[in-house]
């Protein structure tokens, strides 16, 4: 099975006499709450899902990354993982010290230990990062929103933040043990944010057929308005893989994370984070990751080849559409005919037949995938 | 922070002329804009391949992978 990134799968939980300890005394920690976001940032980095994150970054590692999308330790890594804090929040504790982010409902979540305490420029994060310094982009937005200074150091979790999804909230270590259980070697991935229609399926199919096992793995957590919410995503996935799936050759996972909509870059770090979980392929497919027209369509496609090392190989898809002459889901590398015989599974289509209360296309999405959508009176995110 | 801290740091490493010389020839059309960066990325990529060959560091211990297989068993992951 493939190595996690950076070679060591990372585990920041802390032996249970230590963390008891630690909550024992836990007045005379300075606190500082964390919102939702951040909440599963330090569960991702505390499980291994970021690895070989073991904190948030320094300043080194910020400056490396952003300039280079490497960590100062020579492992690629394509935006800041960081940790903002107020100009005030900083007069109560220094580098050196100890703190614990606390989550929602007062739970403590991880002791930090703080190594850096920096400055950073705002138009240089979004304008690296995003490739553009237009606040409608909502990367761009969360960067502008964040507070004046970052705080890098270790983490160490303390206790461990309630999953949204129980049954299908799985660590790295738990996906390598499933791989291994079900003697899957070469396992692909695939990433997602919508409901599947049968151009995702295709894929995902097509992925399948050179690989042990398919492991499905949809975006969890803060998403724009408009997009499909998380319970209509799983809902409709395991309608989907109930009926037309092999049992034995696919995982239905969450993994818990906000979209960043960086495009590229995102595809980049979708790509480490499965590769944690023990994939050795994803599927990148048009416009991944992407949000209005900042990115061109094949831009998270080109970005993989600056990466010679990163492990986990892109199995990239451009357009695909189903061709009524072929009387199949096609791609443009496999069929010859011209667009006006091909339904190319626009999103707004389905989205107005969802909105209208109608099944979409037969042809474009499974009526049993249609029927869990259906079912709400607005699948999408206000 | 100063502005020299922030910068990203770089070491030099000398290779011979002809052999500099042979890489620019053959980073023309590659989209590289130096011959740094060429062989950053052909470094990086022979060390990536002699690091995949290694085995992996991470072993779980059996007892930790036993309640992993539990847990898998109770989600309805396993049988």
């Amino acid at each position: 099975m493939i190595q996690p990134h950076g070679k060591t799968l990372i585990n920041k939980e802390l032996p249970k006499m230590e963390k008891e300890n630690i909550l024992g005394e836990i007045e005379e920690y300075y606190r500082k709450s964390v919102n939702p976001q951040t909440t599963k940032v330090i569960k991702n980095i505390a499980f291994g899902v970021f690895s070989p994150l073991e904190g948030f970054m320094d300043s080194n590692n910020y400056q490396y990354v952003l300039k280079d999308m490497y960590l100062e330790n020579n492992v690629a890594w394509p935006f800041p993982i960081v940790l903002d804090a107020s100009e005030s929040e900083t007069q109560e504790f220094g580098v050196d010290d100890s703190i614990i982010l606390m989550g929602e409902r007062g739970l403590p979540l991880a002791i930090m230990n703080i190594n850096d305490i920096f400055d950073y420029e705002k138009k240089e994060f979004a304008q690296i990062v995003y490739g553009t310094l237009d606040r409608n982009h909502p990367g761009v937005e969360s960067v502008y929103n964040m507070k004046e200074k970052l705080i890098g150091g270790e983490i160490f979790l303390l206790n461990e933040p309630a999953p949204i999804f129980p049954k299908l909230d799985l660590k790295p270590m738990e996906t390598r043990v499933l791989f291994k259980q079900k003697k899957w070697d070469k396992v692909v991935a695939f990433q997602t944010r919508n409901p599947p229609h049968l151009g995702h399926e295709y894929i995902q199919k097509a992925g399948l057929t050179y690989v042990d096992g398919l492991f499905i793995n949809p975006v969890i957590g803060k998403k724009k308005v408009g997009d499909f919410k998380d319970e209509v995503i799983i809902e409709s996935y395991q309608a989907l893989i109930n009926e037309y799936f092999p049992k034995d050759r696919v995982v239905l996972s969450t993994f818990e994370t906000e979209m960043r909509y960086a495009g590229p870059k995102e595809a980049i770090f979708h790509a480490i984070a499965r590769k944690n979980y023990g994939c050795d392929h994803i599927i990148i497919g048009r416009d991944h990751a992407g949000v209005g027209d900042y990115y061109g369509p094949y831009d998270a496609h080109d970005i993989f080849d600056k990466f010679p090392d990163l492990g986990i190989e892109p199995i990239k898809f451009r357009s695909f559409s189903k061709c009524s002459k072929c009387n199949a889901v096609v791609n443009d590398k496999i069929c010859p005919h011209p667009p006006e015989m091909q339904n190319y599974f626009a999103g707004r289509d389905i989205r107005a037949a969802l909105l209208a209360g109608k099944h979409p296309d037969i042809e474009v999405m499974r009526p049993e995938v249609a029927e869990v959508i259906l079912r709400y009176e607005n699948p999408f995110v206000e | 922070m100063n502005e020299d801290e922030r910068k990203v740091e770089y070491t030099t490493v000398s290779i011979p002329k002809p052999l500099a010389n042979k890489i620019k020839e053959r980073m023309k059309g590659t989209g590289f804009s130096s011959v740094s960066s060429y062989v950053t990325y052909v470094l990086r990529q022979l060390l990536s391949s002699i690091e995949s060959e290694e085995k992996s560091t991470q072993a779980f211990t059996k007892e930790e992978e036993e309640k992993v297989i539990q847990r898998l068993r109770d989600l309805g992951y396993i049988d």
